[in-house]
């Protein structure tokens, strides 16, 4: 059994907003009968242009319907320009989470709002018309591109989470595991090729330092100055409250170093050196 | 809250009688049978008794009574064995509806190199005996068919496969995992050379399974260790759960003709009320070679998870075949090997029904389960559109 949050199960045993507006501003319908869940939505602005009504209709699991209706109550007395801006992640939140496998159930939500959005502006939804990837449930390259880009996805399991893409026959595993490759390699920072020169992974690790590391620190009243890098042995000195905590070898190692191993090189190892 | 349970091909409830059975081999008498001593000896005593206990529900010699952890087990083992008894022999025949059990073990044996011919069935579920006969070749090492399925409740002819199996000199196996307790079986009245079976499918516990080898069978096997189950099967008995499993084999015996006469009149009455009280739904598989307990109901335009939680909250405990209950993304590969249409499948109900369950279960689902699927027909966008979606899924 899944393991859905309260907020779920609510939404799900007493939806919001069910039904369909007559004469709708923006309206739209994601995802088909085959697929297993389908969603329609409509909404109607008030005169200051904000959405005064929201309506859905689901076929779809428990998590699907729950999506849909917590989409339509957050965008209720949003202005088309701040429900433009609803992220899946966001539907997921306010559900208190879902389970990884049920993901694409707050995807659909979001391509819900936006293809209702882009009919009300009389567009067409960007980046969604492509290449069919996936057979089984007609997902598109540029839909897996954003995915992953957007959620960082590393695995194919992870894409088909979020977009059901690869879930089906799975014949389509290799073809996305190139899309991950190929969008991962172009997002910031990736593994850099060709390897950095001295000059670049020194500015590089100082870089990480500077906007990932001591930020996260300071929250906790510690702080680290870079001493020197000899290779790919990177030197630190723990300052403030790093300086006398018992856990601060932890955090170099568990924070620190992965940071440094996951933005600049993975072969950096960091040291500690008297300040 | 009361639980109405109508999820026993799932598993079921460990009967009274049997967990009485149980209660004294895991505190007071925790000897090993294969001990010298008479604390030992007294607990083998009594698993030779109920070694007789299951021989006695399929027809069979104790001799030829292997027990195994669980039905899983069982038919790994039967397969494995066919084999490396058969070392030349690279084929084996079986069907697209097993249970993943099998379903999963021929997948992992095609990787090995093993050519697997899965039959398909026809969209009431049934399997056509020409076509099987025709799969079997020389190079067939083992033909395995379920004697009936988990999710429909449809049974194959597996005696007629077996004869014609052994007509050309091929190994028949079949899991009867949800055959046994539920129909006759006598092994002595056909030339099935292996059986599955599995514990707590049947009021015993989880955790123990038999697997009934045919006297002069060749055999090899999985679990290589001690003498037990002469040496066919090493590993210390699970010796409560086998004196549980004998004392429900007994039992279910005694209910073979409850569970065709009063099961099965519940059974249709739920399944006929169900389809007379709610528009556009469906039985799946053949109702006619069919379990007694068993009812499988699709429902249009709606989706099977949303229904098992809202009966969920009625107390109601049933499965389904949809993709969402899984964790998979697509509906139940039987289902899908039947070509029910999309609009069908999703939704698809399996009620499973036992000796435990009263006519007043039946009559309080039969009352409160179409507000259910009305209430998800409701927030349907494919409900009363009209035109229907008529897809037809390829296995």
């Amino acid at each position: 059994m899944w393991e859905y949050s309260d907020k779920v199960i609510d939404h799900f045993l007493h939806p919001r907003n069910v039904g369909e507006l007559e004469g709708a501003d923006g309206e739209a319908m994601v995802g088909n009968i085959a697929c297993g869940d389908a969603l329609k939505l409509t909404f109607k602005l008030d005169d200051q242009g904000r959405i005064q009504e929201a309506r859905f209709k689901t076929f779809g699991c428990a998590s699907a319907i729950a999506s849909a209706s917590a989409m339509t109550e957050m965008i209720k007395g949003l202005t088309i320009e701040e429900a433009a801006k609803i992220t899946d992640q966001d539907i997921a939140d306010y559900l208190g989470g879902l389970p990884k496998e049920k993901i694409h159930c707050s995807v659909m939500g979001r391509e819900a709002l936006e293809k209702a959005i882009a009919h009300y502006k009389g567009e067409v939804v960007p980046g969604v018309e492509g290449k069919v990837i996936c057979e089984c449930f007609g997902v598109t390259e540029p839909e897996i591109e954003r995915a992953v880009r957007d959620h960082n996805l590393k695995s194919v399991e992870e894409v088909t989470n979020y977009t059901k893409a690869g879930g089906g026959c799975g014949g389509c595993a290799d073809a996305i595991q190139e899309i991950i490759d190929r969008v991962q390699a172009a997002a910031p920072g990736a593994p850099r090729r060709p390897p950095l020169t001295n000059l670049q992974k020194i500015r590089l690790i100082e870089d990480t330092i500077q906007r990932e590391i001591r930020p996260a620190l300071q929250q906790d009243g510690g702080d680290l100055e870079l001493i020197d890098v000899v290779g790919d042995r990177v030197m630190v000195a723990t300052r403030g409250a790093c300086a006398s905590c018992a856990a601060a070898q932890l955090t170099l190692k568990d924070f620190v170093e992965a940071k440094l191993k996951e933005l600049v090189a993975p072969e950096l190892r960091v040291e500690e050196v008297a300040p | 809250m009361t639980v109405i349970y109508l999820d026993n091909n799932a598993t079921t409830q460990v009967d009274a009688a049997v967990l009485e059975a149980m209660l004294p081999y895991y505190h007071e008498l925790y000897g090993n049978p294969s001990s010298m001593h008479t604390f030992g000896g007294q607990v083998g005593r009594r698993l030779r008794e109920a070694r007789e206990q299951v021989a006695a529900l399929l027809g069979a010699a104790p001799d030829e009574i292997i027990f195994t952890s669980c039905g899983s087990e069982s038919d790994n083992t039967a397969i494995r064995s066919a084999l490396a008894t058969f070392p030349g022999r690279r084929h084996i025949v079986t069907s697209r509806v097993e249970h993943p059990a099998i379903n999963a073990l021929v997948a992992h044996l095609a990787k090995e190199g093993y050519r697997i011919t899965e039959l398909p069935v026809d969209s009431q579920g049934r399997l056509n005996l020409d076509q099987y006969d025709q799969a079997l070749t020389p190079d067939t090492a083992i033909a395995s068919l379920m004697w009936a399925n988990n999710e429909t409740g449809v049974i194959f002819p597996v005696e007629q496969a077996a004869a014609l199996a052994r007509n050309k000199g091929i190994l028949f196996h079949t899991d009867a995992v949800q055959a046994v307790g539920k129909i006759p079986i006598d092994l002595r009245q056909n030339s099935i050379d292996m059986l599955s079976l599995s514990g707590h499918k049947l009021h015993a516990a989880k955790g123990v399974g038999v697997l009934y080898v045919r006297k002069g069978t060749k055999f090899a096997p999985l679990l290589i260790g001690g003498h037990q189950e002469k040496g066919r099967r090493g590993g210390t008995e699970n010796v409560p759960s086998i004196i549980g499993l004998g004392v429900a084999c007994q039992l279910a015996a005694q209910r073979m003709d409850e569970e065709n006469t009063r099961v099965k009149a519940l059974r249709d009455k739920l399944e006929n009320a169900l389809l007379a009280g709610i528009p556009k739904s469906r039985v799946n598989g053949d109702r006619v070679q069919r379990l007694p307990n068993t009812s499988n109901i699709s429902f249009e335009s709606i989706e099977g998870e949303a229904i098992l939680l809202l009966i969920n909250e009625l107390g109601i405990c049933a499965s389904s075949g949809s993709a969402c209950t899984s964790g998979s993304l697509q509906p139940s590969h039987v289902l899908r090997a039947m070509g029910v249409p999309f609009t069908m499948a999703h939704g698809s109900i399996r009620f499973s029904l036992s000796v435990f369950n009263t006519e007043r279960e039946i009559d309080y689902v039969v009352e409160k389960f179409p507000l259910v699927i009305e209430k998800l027909r409701a927030l349907s966008p494919y409900w009363g559109v009209g035109e229907a979606v008529c897809a037809t899924m390829e296995g």
